[in-house]
């Protein structure tokens, strides 16, 4: 938690966890007549909202830290592709995906583990 | 479960959405999830009563996420600051959504406040299911112990993360932090029906990492702008084609 500096971590988590998420549902709140949800901005801030936890998804996989760093990326790879492929496989069920990808991962751990 | 319009009082139809939240599919989900970021924090660093206090005030698992894992790689408080309000953009139109279903003549703005602040994708799916059957009088008290049902199990989840990543072995530990990237993934493509949402998660998955291999400035930000415009750019073209 370096770039904490100085500052509390509890106002950390209001400055820059809360107040950067409630704002959009306060302004939900004041703005709430009249918005359609098929609208082309609604459309276009879903995107960036899915791009952004899309890109966080595949940081956490690549450039893994701690514990999960010490699965070997190839396996890490494998495990989420797999997981993926049962996801599609099994009626899109996220549960059966999840269990999968977990799975592989612990199975290539236990063997490839650094 | 119960009728629910069979409610007798405020306090019977807070209890009822409790029970609706307690029974719900969404409860694996959201412990699994919640099991996931609870590891996370451990891992970064963090204490459980932050990580508990950002399930009360954030309440909702993307932006704790990137929150934990942006301030845990030691990103500047401005950058995190900027991937989570990109990525809490969604709320808005799920709270303009949400709250014409629980309006009602003799409420004041101040009592749509909480159910404001409990929107989350958890929520907004079993309200927008069950609430239109509830009469008009029920519904909020309703939605609110749905939410506090919810909200509860996270907090609860997210300790038995934290505590289970600290007493784990590496290997096992390591399986809990795999939580989150692989059930986010899963959660995300199955919300993505529309072409436009698939090729943002695509887009963001490439886009994300290579800048982030380059130590480019605000990835986050970048991907999520870069991503999905480019990706309603595609959408619009196809769109104008057909």
């Amino acid at each position: 938690m370096s770039a904490l500096g100085d500052l509390s971590p509890y106002l950390v988590l209001i400055l820059v966890g809360f107040l950067p998420n409630e704002v959009w549902r306060l302004l939900g709140l004041v703005l709430a007549r009249g918005l359609n949800e098929d609208s082309e901005w609604v459309v276009w801030s879903r995107a960036v909202a899915t791009a952004i936890l899309a890109g966080v998804i595949a940081k956490l996989v690549l450039f893994s830290a701690g514990a999960l760093a010490a699965i070997p990326l190839a396996v890490r790879i494998g495990a989420t592709g797999a997981g993926f492929v049962a996801f599609l496989a099994i009626r899109r069920s996220i549960f059966a995906g999840v269990l999968v990808g977990e799975a592989v991962l612990l199975l290539g751990g236990f063997f490839f583990a650094r | 479960m119960a009728e629910p319009s069979t409610f007798s009082s405020a306090r019977a139809a807070f209890l009822g959405g409790v029970r609706s939240a307690l029974t719900s599919v969404f409860l694996l989900v959201l412990g699994g999830t919640y099991i996931g970021i609870g590891a996370l924090a451990h891992d970064f660093g963090f204490s459980a009563w932050w990580l508990a206090l950002s399930t009360v005030l954030v309440w909702a698992a993307p932006a704790q996420v990137i929150l934990l894992s942006a301030l845990g790689a030691g990103s500047a408080l401005f950058e995190a600051a900027i991937a989570v309000t990109l990525s809490a953009i969604r709320l808005f139109p799920m709270v303009v959504a949400l709250l014409p279903l629980l309006r009602d003549e003799k409420r004041r703005l101040s009592h749509l406040l909480l159910p404001t602040h409990f929107t989350s994708v958890s929520m907004w799916v079993e309200s927008l299911r069950l609430l239109p059957a509830l009469p008009r009088e029920w519904r909020l008290a309703f939605c609110n112990g749905l939410s506090v049902g919810y909200l509860s199990t996270a907090v609860a989840f997210g300790f038995v993360g934290f505590y289970l990543a600290a007493g784990l072995p590496t290997l096992l530990a390591g399986a809990l932090l795999f939580l989150t990237p692989m059930s986010f993934l899963l959660s995300t493509a199955r919300g993505a029906r529309a072409m436009v949402d698939r090729g943002a998660l695509l887009l963001g998955l490439v886009i994300g990492p290579v800048l982030a291999w380059y130590h480019v400035e605000l990835d986050l930000m970048w991907t999520g702008i870069v991503g999905g415009t480019l990706a309603y750019a595609v959408h619009r073209m196809r769109e104008a084609a057909s």
